[in-house]
């Protein structure tokens, strides 16, 4: 599609969207007004009887948990995937660690100061998701990111050795499998699938919101395990994995026919490429 | 309250036409970033920390770091 026929698809879809949007928008409740017939019974039930003083945390994991359960599996299914998709080409090969362009003093100081607050700030947020904003997903993000300063600090071995892949991918499998045996044994105790069958135990302590922690720390494992082995894909491809000239001997799916895309790659530039092999050798 | 929300959205419209105008995938990566900083702002001050430290994480760190490291694979390979 050529610029002049996508400004004319916009000339004649913005209006519309305008129109319907604006429509849409007219039937909301006035924003900041007092009418919130859901927030006022889920506000209720978290800090009344089930215990729970961050109630974001209760919807997500007591009142609601089953979405969360759905929200789990498409992370899982989706780091699967993009997994699947970054192997290793038939023409690709380790061809060693890319030389590393040096690492300022000042950056890898950074890096190692940081990584032990930013694991524990990551622990504090997945325990304490039952009482402060946060929880297993946030903390989990938190504690991915922060494992991966090690690699801003120019440590890429040592992050690799540090966290296998199959540990990984363990670690992600246990996390996702106990979310659903915690959902079993409610089925079991309470009669309903994730219901809360613990005791709640008293508000705004450390332990109180009954299975809300338990999920929390499940969903903490399963989410750093699966950022970790998500961006040591990409990591992989970018820092170690090289294309070859020739497919290696032995890769029969290689010799045959190269795939799709990888003639791509090869012989004609993608736009705007020039400038980020500049800026890929600088780094 | 309302000058804070309004505020945070506006910076919010700065930083997101900034990510569309910016030419250079490396250079968006970046702008990307900010923009993600802003969205973390307008949660904060829309009362959803929870939602604004999950944007925090994923928006400022993961995706960007996800789209530098693509750019630098698919600049490399030749």
């Amino acid at each position: 599609m050529n610029r002049r026929a996508r400004l004319v698809l916009f000339a004649v879809v913005a209006p519309v969207f305008a129109v319907l949007f604006f429509l849409a928008v007219r039937g909301l409740p006035s924003f900041g007004s007092e009418f919130h017939p859901y927030a006022d019974r889920a506000v209720a039930v978290a800090t009344g009887q089930r215990a729970t003083a961050n109630v974001v945390s209760s919807v997500n994991f007591d009142q609601r948990a089953v979405d969360t359960l759905g929200e789990e599996f498409i992370l899982f299914g989706s780091v699967v995937g993009t997994i699947v998709l970054l192997r290793p080409a038939p023409e690709e090969r380790d061809a060693g660690l890319r030389p590393a362009g040096g690492v300022l003093p000042t950056t890898r100081l950074a890096g190692y100061l940081l990584l032990p607050v930013s694991v524990l700030v990551g622990l504090y947020v997945i325990a304490h998701g039952q009482l402060s904003p946060g929880g297993g997903f946030q903390g989990g993000v938190v504690l991915a990111t922060g494992w991966h300063l090690l690699y801003v600090a120019g440590r890429y071995t040592a992050l690799r050795r540090a966290a296998p892949p199959t540990v990984l991918e363990i670690a992600e499998s246990i996390g996702a499998a106990a979310y659903t045996a915690i959902g079993l044994a409610g089925l079991v105790m309470g009669g309903a699938f994730l219901t809360n069958f613990l005791p709640t135990g008293s508000f705004n302590d450390l332990l109180s919101g009954g299975t809300v922690p338990l999920l929390n720390g499940a969903v903490g494992v399963a989410v750093a395990a699966a950022i970790v082995l998500l961006l040591s894909g990409f990591l992989e491809q970018a820092v170690v994995l090289r294309r070859t000239e020739e497919p290696l001997a032995g890769s029969s799916i290689g010799t045959e026919e190269p795939l799709a895309g990888s003639s791509i790659g090869t012989e004609e530039p993608l736009a705007g490429s020039s400038t980020t092999v500049d800026d890929a050798e600088q780094r | 309250m309302m000058l804070l929300i309004a505020l945070a959205l506006g910076l919010v419209a700065v930083t997101g036409t900034m990510v569309a105008l910016t030419q250079q995938p490396a250079r968006q990566a970046v702008t990307l970033s900010v923009f993600g900083l802003t969205l973390a702002i307008l949660f904060m001050t829309v009362q959803a920390p929870d939602v604004a430290l999950s944007q925090l994480a994923i928006g400022t760190a993961v995706v960007p770091l996800m789209i530098m490291l693509t750019i630098q694979k698919v600049g490399g390979s030749r």
